[in-house]
């Protein structure tokens, strides 16, 4: 066994055990309207509001399909890897609940419209691994019932009833919490670059019910159980962890794990079965006689396929072929699309190539700093591409040194928003000095003032950087640090 | 004032247009028959006020030219229509004080062709039943006097439980009495596995169930998604087709609504019968067939032989398959339809101690027996376990009986002559209480044409040796009700037009 | 194929239709009445065939993805048994 199966294995009291985790991700479609309904997607709004006649099931109402939804299925299989059905039908699921209007839910049981894929997850840089993807197939949302707003009645709201989801059933190729939870983050990031789900966990945009079970390595697969409703890519890592002790501790003491569906506390750290119904559910599918099968043709799936934005891993790959970046840097570009748009209009402002490694930096480094603090994207903190690739530029050309860099970002990126860079440098007498003369004069006042340091740095050239440091100090930092250096070398004797 | 109410519709049509006579007079008119007729209990709901702005309104615009193909006739409507801000309850418990914000596409054409509502029509609750003894507002009677009853008997049994009294069929029983009975120019009804044609075929009226698709499904509260067609019921078979023309048509809020132009159906009316090829299937001729009814089957295609059709026997193989896989395919669809009556957005809710509670009381407080049954058997034969053996089989037998009238018409038969029921109206309480089954069999010839989504026309064709009304059926192919209407104007015209009964129950 | 009283139980459950214990034996013959009527469909020779998906032919029609409908709260709620705030009213739910 490798070395990475074998540190991903549990340990328990009496042995290691291997955990095994499939996914079914629900995904809210990005559309105006809802799947079968015209009534508003948008969150929030007044209870009941974002509701038409179809989605509270009065009598007589009837399903027409939101060809947006389809096609937001389509985009999102074909970044899948997918195989794109083009004939699917609709069933319905049938039980009863009061955020369920019709007393069942319109989905696709026995044909999805997307098939088998796969898709590539990065857990480091240099290690990927591949998760398949089961099937995708779209579904109604149901409403919602608060239950805390009284003590004896439940409040039922449907204006999420009815909003398209994409179910995405992923593969039990996942072996660790740490995979899952890098397996929704990057199906997360393909939809965003999509734009067929948002993957808001916090609106609920995106859910996952997650299956879980353990085994001895090479043992046949375990009885698994499903915790529902998982709403944060943390959690989802933790109910894992949980569920996974919870069935080893079982499992040692000699039980057995009875197939069922829990949820997961985070308060308490662990899963708890769900209130149990004297039955488990038989949801009677058959298929939905208002709707007919759905048939795409194969001009409609070419022409979304043209449309698709370049994917996350094409792009990563690009990047480090174009710009020469490494995996690493272009891995954390890549996770948004917008911070990757940022970085390439900033890398090839104008045309003009600079260089790709500096822009990076930035990025990664202060502006992303800046943009968390503000809860906004890199691409949204206020510095335009322009201004980014202006700022390289001035480095480059050794008009500022790195560090006076750094302080003219801070001042673009408050008091001076907006403004030109080289303007804001020339304008602030921030201009590196360069001038040999100027240098040679600064690093003689300081020797001279230093004299007895001096005569030590000879002994010491670790005493280098604090002559430097003093010189730089003396010049307002506007010192070309490189050039100080060097001088200060030739003056001290250490060359 | 009676005289008015003896105008067909074409005739209604025509007099309100060359302005011998007002809406408002006819409306009247039948406003009052409705009034002297409470007993038959065809009617649940009578919008009177509302009736009498709308034939003034058709007055208006029939003054200035402005006159829709169907300017002010009043029309009953089946209590399964969703009419906006008016009783809507598929004359059940559970819709107990429903009145939808909206419109039902069928009956809102209707409206933009200037009909007049009178009201709403019992039915068979939830559509069904065969004789409209299901209904939460008690039996419709038939206007035909059961045989060798005075009127003075029948009237006391009208006031009591109407039993012995005769069944107009179901569910659209309330619509068939209401047009046989003259309180109506003509209504509309819904037909599921054979509840518009029956009920015209027991009372001696019209009744077409067009093709699946035809007509839109949306604000019609639904049964069996897959089978419920909207139709009307008229006098004859004119007024069925001017009816047909304005209730079909292309609705987007519908899926499975057929997006194809409506034909001129009037038109069809009259046309000749010479070069048509009529088939009748011998899977019909079942075992004790009465011979009465057997007679008239042969008379029709007499008749129709001598209007210059050509008469060819075919064979429907699985024909008697039809019936229980339609007790499988519709229960289902129903038990999934009928889910959404639970108590909580509208209608009855009766109360419980949790929300199990509260759907499980209010679903059986609110459903009547027959209903009970049909949702019990829907959603057992979709259980697991039970899905493949019962559903699924049973579409499947769907598709062999489709594949045997697509045969049939491939071979070049334009449309299929059989009989419409297998027997005369029977009595209210005399059938089904023992045997839920002995109801079913009423349908035994119209539930093929539902499983195959093709058109079906029931035209009155004689009278039974009791002097009851019989009816032929005539199936078409996909969309070609337009034959249909050519034929069934060819029964009429040799049947003779049927003389309906006068009001003994005023 | 026949129903039992366990059956009979748990169809109606399923349905969420009440049944009380004097009315079960009833539904119970009137179920097996219907399954033994349509019992002849097991002879019937299916081999090959497919279900019927639809009764027509007709392609699914697809609708524009313009917001069309909503804001008609007090439409929705107008025939509610119960309802505050906006809400629909029900008795607790526990999860």
């Amino acid at each position: 066994m490798s070395d990475e199966t074998h540190s991903r294995l549990i340990k328990g009291a009496t042995a290691d055990w291997e955990v095994v985790v499939g996914l079914e991700v629900h995904a809210q479609v990005t559309s105006r309207a809802k799947l079968f309904s015209g009534a508003s997607t948008a969150f929030g709004g007044e209870p009941n509001t974002h509701v038409s006649l179809v989605d509270a099931a009065m009598p007589g109402m009837l399903p027409v399909i939101n060809r947006e939804c389809v096609a937001q299925a389509v985009r999102t299989g074909l970044g899948l890897k997918a195989k794109i059905n083009l004939r699917s039908s609709f069933d319905r699921k049938n039980y009863f609940y009061p955020d369920l209007p019709q007393g069942y839910q319109i989905s696709q049981y026995k044909s999805p419209i997307v098939g088998e894929g796969e898709i590539q997850v990065d857990l480091t840089p240099d290690h990927s691994i591949r998760v398949g993807i089961e099937r995708l197939h779209l579904e109604q949302d149901a409403g919602k019932s608060l239950h805390d707003q009284s003590a004896t009645m439940s409040f039922v709201d449907l204006n999420r009833s009815g909003v398209g989801l994409m179910e995405i059933v992923s593969k039990p190729d996942m072996r660790s919490a740490d995979e899952a939870k890098a397996y929704v983050g990057k199906l997360r990031t393909i939809m965003r670059y999509i734009g067929s789900c948002d993957g808001d966990m916090e609106k609920g945009s995106l859910r996952a019910d997650v299956n879980v079970s353990v085994r001895l390595p090479g043992a046949p697969l375990g009885t698994r159980c499903e915790i529902k409703n998982v709403n944060s890519i943390r959690f989802i890592g933790q109910a894992i962890d949980a569920e996974a002790r919870r069935q080893i501790a079982i499992l040692e003491d000699g039980g057995a794990i009875v197939q069922e569906t829990r949820l997961f506390d985070p308060s308490r750290g662990e899963t708890r079965s769900m209130r149990s119904k004297e039955e488990a559910h038989d949801y009677r599918y058959f298929p939905d006689p208002d709707l007919l099968p759905l048939e795409l043709d194969e001009e409609f799936v070419a022409a979304l396929a043209t449309e698709l934005p370049e994917l996350p891993d094409a792009k990563k790959a690009r990047f480090m072929a174009d710009y020469g970046l490494n995996a690493y840097d272009s891995a954390i570009l890549v996770a948004d699309k917008e911070t990757a748009n940022y970085f390439e209009a900033a890398a090839r402002f104008e045309g003009v190539a600079r260089d790709a490694k500096a822009v990076a930096n930035w990025i990664m480094g202060d502006i992303s700093a800046f943009a968390n603090a503000h809860g906004v994207g890199v691409a949204e903190a206020g510095l335009g591409a322009g201004a980014l690739a202006a700022l390289v530029d001035l480095i480059s050309e050794g008009t500022i040194s790195g560090k006076i860099a750094k302080d003219v970002l801070a001042m673009l990126l408050g008091p001076d928003k907006g403004a030109d860079p080289r303007e804001l440098v020339k304008a602030r007498g921030l201009n590196q000095v360069s001038d040999a003369g100027a240098i040679e004069r600064a690093v003689d006042a300081v020797i001279a003032a230093n004299a007895a340091k001096a005569e030590q740095a000879k002994a010491k050239p670790g005493m280098l950087g604090w002559f430097v440091g003093q010189v730089m100090k003396s010049t307002g930092g506007k010192a070309n640090p490189q050039a100080v250096s060097d001088a200060l070398k030739a003056k001290l004797g250490l060359l | 004032m009676t005289d008015l109410t003896a105008l067909t519709l074409a005739e209604a049509r025509d007099a309100l247009k060359s302005r011998t006579l007002s809406s408002v007079e006819l409306t009247e008119a039948h406003l009052s028959a409705i009034e002297r007729a409470p007993g038959l209990n065809a009617f649940v709901a009578v919008t009177a006020d509302h009736a009498m702005e709308r034939a003034r309104a058709s007055d208006a615009r029939l003054a200035s030219g402005e006159a829709g193909p169907l300017e002010g006739l009043p029309i009953g409507v089946k209590d399964l229509y969703a009419t906006r801000g008016v009783h809507t309850q598929a004359c059940s418990h559970i819709l107990d004080g429903f009145k939808p914000p909206y419109e039902s596409t069928v009956t809102a054409n209707l409206w933009r062709d200037g009909a007049v509502m009178l009201g709403k029509l019992n039915m068979d609750e939830f559509a069904m039943g065969s004789s409209n003894e299901t209904s939460y507002y008690g039996p419709v009677a038939s206007p035909w006097l059961p045989p060798n009853w005075s009127a003075e008997r029948a009237r006391a049994a009208l006031g009591g439980d109407k039993r012995g009294l005769l069944t107009p069929g179901g569910s659209s029983g309330g619509s068939a009495s209401a047009v046989a009975a003259k309180l109506c120019l003509a209504a509309t009804a819904s037909d599921t596995g054979g509840s518009i044609r029956q009920p015209a075929a027991f009372t001696g009226t019209v009744g077409i169930k067009p093709t699946y698709g035809r007509c839109s499904r949306y604000g019609m509260v639904a049964f069996a998604s897959s089978l419920d067609q909207a139709g009307p019921i008229a006098r004859t078979v004119r007024d069925a087709a001017i009816m047909l023309r304005t209730m079909a048509g292309a609705d987007p809020k519908d899926s499975t609504c057929a997006d194809s132009p409506v034909p001129d159906y009037e038109a069809a009316v009259g046309r000749s019968a010479r070069g048509l090829t009529i088939g009748v299937p011998r899977e019909y001729r079942m075992d004790g067939m009465s011979g009465e009814i057997e007679a008239l089957w042969t008379r029709g295609a007499e008749w129709l032989r001598a209007a210059g059709a050509r008469i060819v026997d075919v064979s429907l193989p699985h024909t008697r398959y039809a019936l229980p896989a339609y007790y499988i395919v519709a229960p289902a669809e129903a038990s999934s339809n009928l889910a959404r009556y639970d108590g909580v957005r509208y209608g009855l809710r009766e109360p419980g101690a949790d929300i199990t509670d509260l759907y499980e009381n209010t679903r059986a407080k609110g459903f009547g027996a027959e209903v009970r049954r049909r949702l019990m058997i829907g959603t057992y034969v979709l259980s697991a376990g039970y899905y493949d053996a019962y559903y699924v089989r049973a579409q499947k037998i769907r598709t062999l009986i489709k594949r045997d009238f697509e045969a049939v018409f491939a071979a070049g038969v334009d449309a299929i002559l059989t009989p419409a029921t297998p027997s005369a109206a029977f009595g209210i309480g005399e059938k089904g209480s023992a045997d839920p089954v002995e109801m079913y069999l009423n349908d035994v010839f119209t539930v093929t044409v539902n499983m195959a989504g093709l058109p079906g026309l029931a035209a009155p064709a004689g009278l039974s040796a009791e002097g009851l009304p019989l009816a032929l059926q005539l199936i078409g192919r996909p969309f070609d009700e337009e034959t249909l209407f050519t034929l069934g104007e060819a029964i009429e015209q040799s049947a003779g037009r049927m003389r309906l009964p006068d009001p003994w129950w005023a | 194929m026949s129903v039992d009283h366990t059956a009979v139980r748990r169809i109606a459950h399923l349905a969420r239709i009440a049944v009380s214990e004097a009315e079960v034996p009833h539904l119970q013959g009137e179920i097996n009445a219907i399954l033994a009527f349509v019992a002849e469909l097991d002879a019937v020779d299916v081999e090959g065939v497919e279900p019927m998906t639809s009764v027509i032919p007709m392609k699914l029609p697809m609708r524009e993805d313009i917001v069309t409908d909503g804001e008609i709260e007090p439409l929705i709620l107008a025939n509610a048994p119960l309802s505050e705030d906006g809400f629909f009213l029900v008795p607790k739910v526990v999860e």
